[in-house]
């Protein structure tokens, strides 16, 4: 057994955020658990979203390599993902500014696992999703695609109710601009295919007081907060 | 795609108990043998099915997801999901993924059978 020493993130206890940028916040990131799969509340899913980047030459190790290295400028541009180093490896957290309605939701992932043609990030407590998500690169049929793979359930009940009704569409959006922006980095204008498979549609009700963790709440409650802070 | 070299042997050596003899590279293609194991398993009215990866070669992040959703399948059944001959670097990709809560661990195939025989399959061999 073996051989992939280094690919994979050693276990951590809690999370450690470390070199930000004086303007990014590490709000529900520092000390957090990571929180997979079995830890979430709502339904099991596995999404796939997927572009072919037909018409040029490109490996699937090139690519990942300039995903990689360019992560966060593929994201939609309410979208700040701030990290410490350039690149991201195995054990690198990263902290997620998003701005949402007026509201400045930080987050965070960590890189969980990474080799030449895929990695992924596992999530910390409080964020909407339980579980990790993979982005990689494969060839097929002489042309490379690139596909981004949530498999997750949503972290509580709160979050559960705003998936349905909001930010499974959301999510769509975000991995849709994502792939859209690599491949136009490479010159093609593609089209984003994608296919949701419900693993387990029960809701994993011992886990409801995952709510504590809630990244938005504590987030809301941070700027509300704020001028509090200020004054003192 | 991945290389598949994905291979998974199913035998009960005690009744109502199922071990899964996997090797080679556990990745997003071992889902339908995997799966198929697991239906036979369930067939032979299995009720722990243990996973035994002392020759597995390695496994990805969808190797973990695959877990997850045969977890899924065994805890709607009642059924109890263990894992033998993790090396200590798996053993630390459990931890990380904190699959080690669901998937009770143990050191090797004698200490699993050990626990099912005592009718814990709790703790870590």
């Amino acid at each position: 057994m073996g051989g992939d020493e280094g690919r994979w993130a050693s276990p951590v206890r809690r999370l450690q955020v470390e070199g930000l940028d004086a303007d990014a916040s590490s709000l529900n990131v520092q000390g957090r658990r990571l929180s997979g799969a079995v830890q979430g509340f709502g339904p099991l899913w596995q999404k796939t979203y997927w572009i072919r980047l037909s018409g040029v030459s490109v490996e699937p190790e090139e690519l990942i390599d300039r995903w990689k290295s360019d992560y966060p400028s593929f994201w939609p541009d309410n979208s700040h993902l701030h990290r410490a180093l350039a690149r991201l490896e195995p054990g690198d957290v990263a902290v997620i500014n998003a701005n949402q309605s007026g509201l400045r939701l930080s987050t965070g992932i960590m890189v969980m696992y990474a080799d030449a043609t895929s990695f992924a990030f596992a999530l910390p407590e409080g964020h909407i999703f339980a579980g990790w998500i993979t982005f990689s690169a494969y060839e097929d049929a002489g042309t490379t695609v690139a596909q981004v793979q949530p498999f997750f359930r949503t972290s509580d009940p709160l979050y559960d109710f705003l998936f349905s009704l909001w930010f499974n569409r959301k999510e769509d959006q975000i991995w849709h601009h994502t792939l859209r922006s690599l491949a136009g980095a490479f010159g093609v204008d593609g089209v984003v295919q994608q296919s949701a498979t419900c693993l387990d549609s029960r809701r994993q009700w011992r886990k409801a007081g995952n709510i504590r963790h809630n990244a938005g709440v504590h987030s809301a409650i941070h700027q509300l907060m704020s001028p509090v802070r200020r004054r003192r | 795609m991945p290389e598949d070299t994905f291979t998974v042997e199913v035998r009960q050596p005690i009744d109502r108990v199922a071990i899964f003899d996997i090797a080679g590279d556990v990745n997003s293609s071992s889902e339908s043998r995997l799966m198929d194991a697991y239906t036979t398993a369930t067939a032979a009215g299995a009720s722990t099915v243990l996973l035994n990866f002392q020759d597995m070669d390695y496994m990805n992040s969808s190797g973990i997801g695959l877990l997850v959703t045969l977890l899924v399948r065994a805890q709607r059944r009642d059924q109890q999901l263990v894992a033998f001959g993790l090396d200590d670097h798996y053993r630390e990709i459990f931890e990380l993924t904190r699959l080690d809560e669901a998937i009770t661990v143990h050191l090797d195939e004698a200490a699993a059978l050990e626990a099912m025989r005592r009718g814990a399959g709790h703790g870590r061999g």
